[in-house]
């Protein structure tokens, strides 16, 4: 017990040097804001812990009963639009807009009934200021109404594996071909990879 | 004899305590209510609910975000990650932890991103004011707790909105309204922690795009009070900004709840 802190230390530092490239974040990254995340199983996890690979990214709220369906259908649409050699390539996050309701419970019910992958999928949530700072830097926008419910814009966003924007769409319920085109070239294997 | 003794070393003291410009900023309770926002909360015609909350009772000053810029050197305008404040952040200090000449310290500070004004106001252990904090107190004048019905308070704001942006900021510590909070209308805009729940200048850039597709929810909101064109111009300015926008006009305070 005695030695099990520092050799978990030890390992983090390890599994965490490798997880971060060696080069810094660059400064227009989504990744600079420390947003802690809470996923569907209950697991915390920085936002930034998300850097290397690219990332299909949403907000949204699961009592929602008009557009949030919708959001989540058209990120399924978009990831089997891929091409089949790009889609294991991508992660699909989607953040709540209400960490009141959408505790972990009802995150990972939501995703069983929306049979969202857990291996593709993380619904997260994050502290109330966090959402506010999240939806900020994405530049989606949101209200709470008194009977609960939100206004929020719609859009998926794609982030590259580094955490930048790279594209975006206000697209929902149908496929956008130029947004499916921009994940294509952001998720392309490189030359010299694989 | 003793009592004049023990003045002669307290009165330096007490003295360079006043000095200090890092003393702890004061903030005023106010009692919060139900409360008419030209902006109702469900979109139609719902009144705001604004719990008690305390507020700053001045904008903060160059000195004050110069002291957290030093304590907290990742928001150096030669630190600063470029996701959370543009490239005019703090510009108009001589150097990167030396506002100079041109920023007085007793100025409220300016230039300023959304990000920057929520990490300092973490720092006071405080947060920025939600937009109905900000109009409730913002609704008082000197005497009244809410003159917003007064056509002669509303020309005032709009006169102020008139002034050239070029012009020199004045110090902080204006008159206080009948809350005793300061400079709410007439020195610096201030960013509102939610000034992107405001939706009213929401562009459409896709035409065939429905609006309920755009918000889902009730859709854009309504504006009321639409002769209150003093508040309604100051939340059109809000809802136009990014979180790492800043402008020469645009500075902040803090809020903390009860």
């Amino acid at each position: 017990m005695k030695y099990l802190l520092p050799a978990l230390a030890m390992l983090w530092l390890l599994l965490g040097g490798v997880a971060r490239a060696d080069t810094p974040l660059p400064g227009d990254s989504v990744y600079q804001l420390p947003v802690q995340l809470t996923d569907q199983d209950g697991r915390q996890q920085p936002l930034a812990s998300r850097r290397g690979r690219p990332q299909l990214l949403t907000m949204f709220y699961s009592s929602c009963q008009m557009v949030c369906p919708m959001i989540i259908d058209t990120m399924r649409m978009t990831r089997n639009a891929l091409d089949p050699a790009v889609r294991p390539r991508i992660d699909l996050l989607a953040v709540s807009f209400d960490p009141a309701r959408d505790d972990v419970a009802t995150l990972h019910d939501y995703a069983a009934k929306r049979k969202l992958a857990p291996a593709i999928w993380t619904l997260a949530r994050a502290e109330p200021s966090q959402v506010r700072q999240l939806s900020s830097v994405l530049g989606l926008q949101y209200r709470q109404l008194p009977d609960g419910d939100f206004n929020h814009s719609s859009e998926l966003i794609l982030l590259d594996a580094d955490g930048r924007i790279a594209a975006r769409t206000t697209v929902i319920g149908r496929i956008d071909p130029a947004f499916i085109e921009a994940i294509g070239k952001v998720a392309a294997v490189r030359d010299g990879e694989e | 004899m003793r009592m004049r003794q023990a003045w002669a070393w307290l009165g330096p003291i007490l003295l360079a305590l006043v000095a200090l410009p890092a003393a702890a900023a004061e903030y005023v309770a106010l009692p919060g209510g139900s409360f008419t926002s030209v902006l109702p909360a469900d979109g139609k015609d719902a009144p705001a609910q604004v719990a008690p909350f305390q507020l700053r009772r001045e904008p903060v000053t160059n000195a004050e975000f110069l002291a957290f810029v030093k304590s907290h050197p990742q928001w150096r305008r030669d630190k600063v990650a470029s996701i959370l404040a543009d490239a005019r952040y703090l510009t108009q200090w001589a150097g990167p932890d030396a506002p100079g000449e041109q920023a007085l310290p007793q100025q409220p500070v300016t230039r300023v991103s959304w990000f920057a004004a929520q990490a300092y106001c973490e720092s006071e252990q405080a947060r920025l004011p939600s937009w109905y904090e900000w109009e409730f107190a913002a609704a008082a004048d000197a005497t009244r707790r809410d003159a917003r019905d007064d056509p002669a308070w509303r020309e005032s704001i709009l006169g102020w909105y008139s002034r050239p942006s070029n012009a020199a900021l004045p110090s902080v510590g204006g008159t206080s309204n009948a809350y005793g909070v300061r400079d709410l209308n007439g020195l610096v805009w201030e960013w509102v922690d939610d000034f992107n729940a405001l939706m009213v200048a929401s562009d459409s850039r896709d035409q065939n795009d429905p609006d309920i597709l755009k918000f889902c929810g009730a859709g854009a909101l309504s504006l009321q009070e639409k002769d209150n064109y003093a508040v309604l111009m100051r939340i059109a300015m809000l809802s136009a900004l990014k979180a790492a926008d800043t402008t020469n006009n645009l500075g902040f305070r803090c809020a903390k709840s009860e």
